[in-house]
């Protein structure tokens, strides 16, 4: 990995600029030209880096240039900057940082925060202590070697004086910035800000209601849009009948959004929109308005109909995407042989705060505050949508009420600047609860076939699995109709089996609706299928789950599955800091059996299941216990283990893991869209459930201590969930569901 | 003209008779401590008392709170510290943070209608709030902490102003 090597001193007008605030105190701006914040997507740029400026009364401003949605990264990325610094926590201020390129990626997804930020998070802490600590000495008049930064102070070893941060800043502000090799780092066994649980910073606001979230953003002259877009993807409008909308008290006008084509991309949806003086108005105007629609070719998809047609065309042969050995005449040799196809409908992510954005156009260009994942993207759409160039877009990233995905996807920011352009006044575009399920970018629907041969003495001899499903990619090249090396690289490709036969295949699965990423996106349906299959194989052979997952990981090692045909994207970290790590993987399962002690006897009608999995460079074991009694699920406890490598926010990982595996409950009891002559079926929670409390069990998380490169927390936490819960009501009712959810099949 | 009480302070606004509370909080009266969730009284995010009663303000027209008492998160603690507020804090339970509001106003009526609720009246009492963060288990936790305060804490601070506020509402 690349290291930066040269810092820089930013002024007070740069601070201003990233992040909109002007410091009345002393900017101790770090800019860092650096490639490893480079390295994720978004950014080819060179410019300045800026997290730190300290005000006069030793308040430290830290810029969190990444997007809080529940995950804790305003708290997280602002320690590792107050470690190295040897700030006093309790001084410490949190600026969200507009977008701006010179952060590096502001794309918040893919779990990848704090690994692709830990080293340059430190980094920007440890030369700004280092110039406050150059700053102290040269005060007393010593060498920086009879000082040292600790809680917010420069202390005098020699005379043990104390100066606060604050008296030192603009001293410190003068001192040239430190090279980066000259600087030096704490040792973790120092650490009291790193790996603490500390509160997350906006918990007071939180608790008493005064946070801004996209949907209340309030401006000057602003006016509210509510927009009724095509029910079917690539439809247009054909008519619309506007009198008895502009009759409703309120409404000021309806307009006619600019026709797109494809791919959809993150363009906003063919639609008509109608703005108003309030949202109940906007909203009121919006039933009465009559939209004719030219639907187009996705009218003819339905999602039962499309799955079975894929439930067929999986069980023949597909397209190679990792091979070892002869898996189908290992196959045909083997003596025993067990198959499962396993299927996952469309899903929706669901946020409790719908997407919202709010526009102001002028000569200058635009101004847009929106709960976005992906400043930099919303400004790019932004500006293409509204002819501008991207620094002529200032993006304020609100906190997201949830993003699980869909905030990362620009429709509504790009809604509000054409609409804001067009009436020449602030506008608010509130999606509804029935906007978001109707018109989201869904979860894949998914077909999972797999194959396995025993032999005489029940080892596996052959193995064989394949996938379908509509891909990402589609929405943004509509030629592509399989799933790509990206997709497949999420618990399928990569699955983590050494069998001497072995065989993955892909089928093609042409999209009808827009997909999206949604929680650990693709690794859902993979999940759910290699847990419940290893499930299935270990009864086959007469082993407990645990006995089977062991026997097919085999012996610890580092599996290198490139040399089997996969091309392996491993989240766009090198395979040489990030292993597929087998024996981390056995670790957590052998603790989550421990922990939850599985193998203990349980009441009649209950029991325990378990599954494991890698994803976003973690790994993550759950076990959970159900109870099955009269056609009625109810899961009573989960346990979940993960192994992320090092840790910033222990209460953040465990509050993540609670919320995965509520997360992937809903997804694995009640989560279903439908689709009928191209339409989405559902339209809000009464059709689209969400795991309630008096669904919800008892949660015991626990997390591997390790000094390992930091991994993703957000999303590996969903992946063994559904497959868990299915094994675990397989053995309390003998009912194997391998079609979600599984309120089909039971009350939940 | 509708007139009522929000907050402990008189209140007028002009808005369409079916106009949901809502929209009147968000929209025109600014507080918007208040989450639109669903509009159908389905997710909780809206939760508000009136005269005491946590109600759904996303299906509530503002025709029927005329002369009534309202009150909003913004109402309840501004300072954050009614004992389920700090039971929120103690318990870190917010995780994006958008249902909470709605959580907490629910948090308090349960409360003051069963100053000790059991797992089962929790379950009952809650479920109509939704968290796709999935916070319940730290809800349920805090829910208890704050009935811990409520009924310990020595004499009567709390009891005496939950007390109050009830008797202000009705």
């Amino acid at each position: 990995m690349k290291t930066p090597t040269d810092l820089k001193n930013v002024s007070r007008r740069d601070f201003l600029k990233y992040t909109g605030v002007a410091s009345t105190g002393l900017v101790l701006g770090m800019a860092v030209p650096t490639q490893t914040v480079w390295a994720a997507t978004e950014s080819k740029s060179n410019e300045l880096n800026l997290f730190v400026s300290i005000e006069q009364d030793s308040t430290v401003n830290i810029v969190c240039h990444r997007s809080e949605m529940g995950q804790g990264i305003r708290t997280g990325i602002p320690q590792i900057v107050a470690e190295e610094l040897c700030a006093d926590w309790s001084k410490v201020n949190v600026v969200q940082g507009l977008a701006n390129a010179a952060y590096g990626s502001q794309n918040t997804d893919g779990s990848r925060s704090i690994r692709n930020f830990y080293t340059a998070m430190r980094q920007m802490g440890a030369s700004a202590r280092t110039m406050l600590e150059s700053a102290g000495a040269k005060f007393w008049k010593v060498s920086v070697d009879k000082v040292y930064a600790e809680n917010g102070f420069v202390v005098n070893k020699t005379t043990n004086q104390k100066l606060s941060f604050g008296y030192l800043a603009e001293l410190a502000s003068k001192i040239p910035a430190p090279n980066l090799d000259k600087l030096t780092f704490k040792k973790p066994e120092n650490f009291n800000i790193i790996g603490k649980p500390v509160p997350i910073v906006d918990l007071p606001k939180m608790v008493n209601g005064t946070t801004e979230f996209g949907q209340d953003v309030l401006v000057e002259g602003m006016v509210y849009a509510s927009i009724e877009r095509s029910p079917v993807i690539g439809a247009k409008v054909k008519s619309v009948y506007k009198d008895d909308a502009l009759k409703v008290k309120g409404v000021i006008d309806i307009v006619v959004m600019p026709e797109q084509s494809f791919p959809v991309v993150f363009k906003p949806l063919n639609g008509v929109a109608v703005i108003a003086t309030n949202t109940w108005a906007a909203l009121k105007g919006r039933k009465a308005l009559k939209v004719e629609w030219d639907l187009g070719e996705n009218k003819k998809h339905d999602s039962e109909q499309y799955l079975a047609e894929l439930s067929n065309s999986i069980v023949t042969k597909g397209k190679v995407v990792r091979k070892v050995g002869d898996a189908y005449q290992a196959l045909e040799q083997a003596k025993h042989k067990i198959s499962g196809t396993y299927t996952v409908p469309y899903l929706v992510h669901a946020p409790m705060e719908p997407p919202a954005a709010t526009a102001v156009v002028n000569d200058d260009g635009c101004e847009i505050w929106a709960c976005t994942q992906a400043p930099q993207g919303a400004q790019q759409t932004v500006a293409g949508v509204l002819g501008l160039k991207p620094e002529q877009v200032k993006v304020n990233i609100t906190l997201l009420g949830g993003g699980f995905g869909r905030k990362s996807k620009h429709d509504f920011s790009a809604e509000a600047a054409i609409l804001a352009k067009h009436t020449a006044k602030p506008v608010k575009v509130i999606w509804s609860r029935e906007d978001d399920i109707k018109s989201g970018y869904y979860h894949s629907i998914s077909v999972q076939h797999y194959e396995a041969g025993l032999t005489d003495s029940k080892s596996v001899s052959a193995w064989i699995q394949r996938t379908a499903f509509p891909s990402i990619i589609w929405t943004f090249n509509d030629q592509v109709n399989e799933p790509s090396d990206m997709e497949l690289g999420l618990g399928f490709g990569d699955m983590p089996f050494t069998i001497d036969n072995l065989l993955c295949e892909k089928h093609q699965a042409p999209a009808h609706l827009r997909i999206g990423w949604l929680r650990s996106v693709c690794n859902i349906q993979h999940g759910f299928a290699l847990g419940s299959f290893v499930d299935e194989v270990a009864i086959k052979s007469g082993k407990s789950t645990q006995q089977m997952w062991l026997e097919l990981l085999g012996e610890d090692k580092k599996l290198d599955v490139k040399t089997q045909g996969f091309d392996y994207k491993n989240y766009d970290m090198p395979i040489e800091d990030y292993p597929i790590d087998i024996a981390r993987l056995k670790n957590v399962l052998n603790l989550v059996v421990e922990k939850a002690n599985v193998n203990q006897a349980t009441l009649e009608n209950e029991a325990w299941g378990i599954s494991v999995h890698r994803s976003f460079l973690s790994y993550v074991a759950v076990a959970t216990k159900v109870s099955v009694i009269d056609g009625q699920v109810k899961v009573l406890e989960m346990v979940n283990v993960i192994d992320a490598g090092r840790i910033i926010n222990p209460d953040r990982v465990k509050s993540q893991m609670e919320g995965a595996m509520i997360f992937g409950l809903s997804i694995a009891l009640m989560g279903q869209i439908d689709v009928k002559n191209g339409t989405v079926v559902q339209s809000n929670y009464h059709d689209y459930p969400i795991l309630r409390m008096h669904q919800s069990p008892e949660i015991q998380s626990f997390i591997v201590e390790s000094d390992e490169l930091a991994a993703g927390v957000g999303e590996p936490g969903v992946p063994p969930v559904a497959a868990s819960l299915c094994n675990a009501i397989f053995k309390a009712s003998g009912k194997r569901i391998r079609d979600l959810p599984i309120n089909k099949h039971f009350r939940v | 003209m509708i007139r009522f009480t929000l907050n402990d302070k008189a209140a007028e606004v002009e808005a369409e008779s079916d106009t949901p509370l809502l929209w009147v909080l968000r929209d025109i009266l600014q507080l918007t401590g208040t989450k639109f969730g669903c509009g159908m009284a389905q997710c909780g995010a809206c939760t508000v008392h009136l005269d005491g009663q946590a109600i759904r303000s996303c299906v509530m027209p503002i025709s029927a709170i005329e002369g009534k008492s309202v009150k909003t998160i913004e109402g309840l603690k501004p300072d954050s510290n009614h004992p389920v507020q700090q039971a929120w804090i103690e318990h870190n339970v917010p995780q994006c943070g958008y249902c909470q509001s709605g959580q907490i106003m629910s948090a308090v009526a349960l409360l003051e209608q069963n100053p000790d609720p059991d797992d089962e009246a929790i379950d009952n009492f809650m479920q109509g709030n939704i968290c796709r963060c999935g916070t319940y288990p730290r809800i349920k936790a805090a829910i208890k902490t704050a009935a811990k305060s409520l009924n310990t804490t020595s004499n009567n601070k709390f009891n005496y102003e939950l007390a109050t506020n009830v008797g202000e509402n009705v």
